[in-house]
């Protein structure tokens, strides 16, 4: 781990350790729970597109699974939450690992279009099985109970979530500077030359596929239970494209982009929640700004402007 | 038995006639830009929404669909202008961004302009069901089928018979050279992107008065005309058309026969399954990469 990513970190720490006591009220404190849920999925998903160059655009369909296996399997069969996390976790990681051989035979656009036809299919089963999800209206999910404790309270919730995102980045700057991370981003800069040179691009692919499924799944599943209810929502195609959008604003292949692009984008739409309809239009511009004017996102633009001193 | 089937075939014809030309925009600018224009769909919603509209603050018909043909024309152009062509060198990932960018500001822009409502047009030559071995056949149906004959007959026409088509054919294959010999490359652009506005909005209209229409009508359409341009071998016109036809009569047939409630699911299944064993699409030719 660099200096400047260690210290990045510790910024991390220190605002999230804050955070809770500046905070005027519980809305925030909410606002600021779900800008971390979000940073996490993001921090996973950047690992595929950003490091490793493979867009996915149904990412919310794995998120979608991770939700109703721990809004189903408690309600219905009465499984522990943290069994029912687990399982959906497994289901995640295995469809991930099935489909990642032929989906990553393909490349740019077909994988586009491969990525975004399974989680417009995920999405649909979670509308059409009402037996088991409530279709469109949703289902309750249970309260998480974790060894013995139940986290009832806004602020448990807090300090739970900001362990885990504190423990992604960590993770994800120390797997960013390991082999296998170096492996991701030869692949991304040309296939046919880190074959050469002995990197198993396969091998890659799919174990970086599989990862941002699990880390998806698991998010999905706390998302669920922090919420106390699911809809289809969570795994629809809009979802998906938020989350690139996360991805591509904060910047590819940033740790630190994609807590940027996290918070920005999920804060952005409760400051347009006053103004019905533009919060789409916005969001569409801001997409679109980023590409054309700094396709490589807010994060690494900006700290190569502050390193050349302009 | 054969009443039903040909009542699944007549309507799978018919949502594939739209799928169809919403495949030929996605072909269209794919070959003139190598992008993947993920606003094709709005396009197809601006068609239907804006007639809507122009018919309610009074124009009359053919005046109002000449408009709602011409202004997505013009937001193709704007969007090819404005969006990609900034953008030329990004990567596929940054431009299959932008256009999906482009397509929430058209459907943000529709929905707080015309609002939330679901709308439909009247049939354009009255709803007198034709009988045809016991299945029942829309007057509309024909209008879809016709005008989607007629259209795909002209841009057989214009690419294989005229300089200007051909010009753009030989831009598709190769940029540089096609502007050796003096073809504006820019201009092939614009055509391009113009055509495919104008396709979509020509589907949207068409269809409106079966499926109805509201500010995201476009995304699944859209999203389904992309399946059908892959299935057919992104880039290929011919497979364009009989990728639309296809994905329409196996939605339908899977629709009638199958569940009903996963009828938006077929597509994706199927495009699924073909990917997975034909990677470039039924027509597609063999993939070689230079590196």
């Amino acid at each position: 781990m660099s200096r400047s990513s260690r210290i990045g970190l510790l910024i991390v720490i220190a605002v999230l350790a804050v955070l809770p006591f500046v905070l005027p009220n519980a809305y925030y404190l909410d606002v600021a729970i779900r800008m971390c849920i979000n940073a996490i999925v993001v921090l996973s998903l950047n690992m595929l597109i950003g490091f490793a160059g493979q867009i996915s655009l149904g990412h919310a369909g794995f998120l979608g699974i991770g939700a109703y296996a721990s809004a189903v399997l408690p309600t219905h069969y009465g499984w522990p939450p943290i069994a029912a996390l687990g399982a959906g976790a497994a289901v995640s990681g295995l469809l991930a690992l099935l489909v990642a051989r032929p989906i990553f035979a393909l490349r740019g656009h077909y994988l586009a279009m491969a990525t975004l036809g399974l989680g417009i299919i995920l999405a649909m089963i979670f509308r059409n099985e009402t037996a088991f999800t409530g279709g469109p209206d949703g289902i309750a999910v249970p309260s998480l109970g974790l060894f013995g404790y139940e986290l009832t309270t806004e602020k448990q919730w807090y300090w739970l979530i900001a362990a885990m995102l504190v423990a992604s980045i960590w993770a994800t700057l120390n797997l960013v500077d390991s082999p296998f991370g170096r492996a991701l981003r030869a692949l991304h800069g040309s296939e046919v030359a880190s074959q050469a040179v002995g990197v198993n691009i396969w091998h890659y692919k799919v174990a970086v596929f599989v990862l941002s499924a699990l880390g998806a799944s698991v998010m999905g599943s706390v998302t669920a239970h922090y919420v106390g209810f699911v809809t289809p929502n969570i795994a629809d195609f809009f979802h998906s494209i938020e989350l690139v959008t996360m991805v591509v604003v904060g910047g590819m292949a940033s740790v630190f982009g994609s807590l940027v692009g996290a918070v920005l984008l999920t804060g952005l739409p409760q400051a347009l929640a006053r103004f019905e309809g533009w919060e789409t239009v916005v969001f569409g511009a801001i997409l679109m700004l980023t590409m054309i004017f700094m396709p490589k996102g807010l994060v690494p633009t900006l700290t190569a402007r502050l390193r050349r001193g302009d | 038995m054969l009443a039903q089937f040909l009542q699944f075939l007549f309507s799978g014809v018919t949502v594939g006639a739209t799928y169809a030309l919403a495949a030929l925009g996605f072909t269209l600018v794919y070959n003139a830009s190598h992008v993947i224009n993920f606003a094709q769909g709005e396009f197809i919603m601006l068609g239907g929404m804006l007639t809507v509209f122009f018919l309610a603050s009074g124009l009359p018909m053919p005046l109002a669909v000449a408009l709602a043909i011409l202004i997505p024309a013009a937001v193709g152009v704007l969007l090819e202008r404005f969006a990609i062509e900034p953008a030329k060198n990004a990567d596929v990932v940054a431009l299959i961004i932008i256009t999906i960018g482009a397509s929430l500001v058209i459907r943000g822009v529709v929905q707080i302009w015309l609002g939330k409502g679901t709308h439909t047009l009247p049939p354009f030559s009255g709803d007198t069901p034709i009988d045809l071995f016991g299945a029942t056949l829309r007057p509309q149906m024909l209008w879809v089928l016709g005008v989607t004959a007629a259209v795909v007959a002209s841009l057989w026409y214009f690419f294989s018979r005229t300089l200007a088509g051909k010009s753009i054919l030989a831009t598709s294959y190769n940029p540089l050279a096609a502007r050796l010999v003096g073809i504006d490359t820019s201009w092939v652009l614009f055509v391009s992107y113009a055509l495919a506005g104008a396709l979509g909005a020509i589907g949207g209209i068409l269809i409106t008065p079966i499926t109805l229409t509201s500010y995201d009508a476009g995304i699944m359409i859209g999203l389904k005309g992309f399946v059908a341009a892959v299935v057919g071998g992104l880039g290929s016109g011919l497979g364009a058309v009989v990728g639309g036809l296809f994905v329409g009569i196996v939605e339908a047939m899977a629709a009638g026969y199958l569940s009903s409630a996963y009828k938006d699911a077929v597509p994706f299944v199927l495009i699924l399954l073909i990917l997975f064993f034909r990677p470039r699409g039924l027509f597609g030719g063999k993939l070689t990469e230079r590196v």
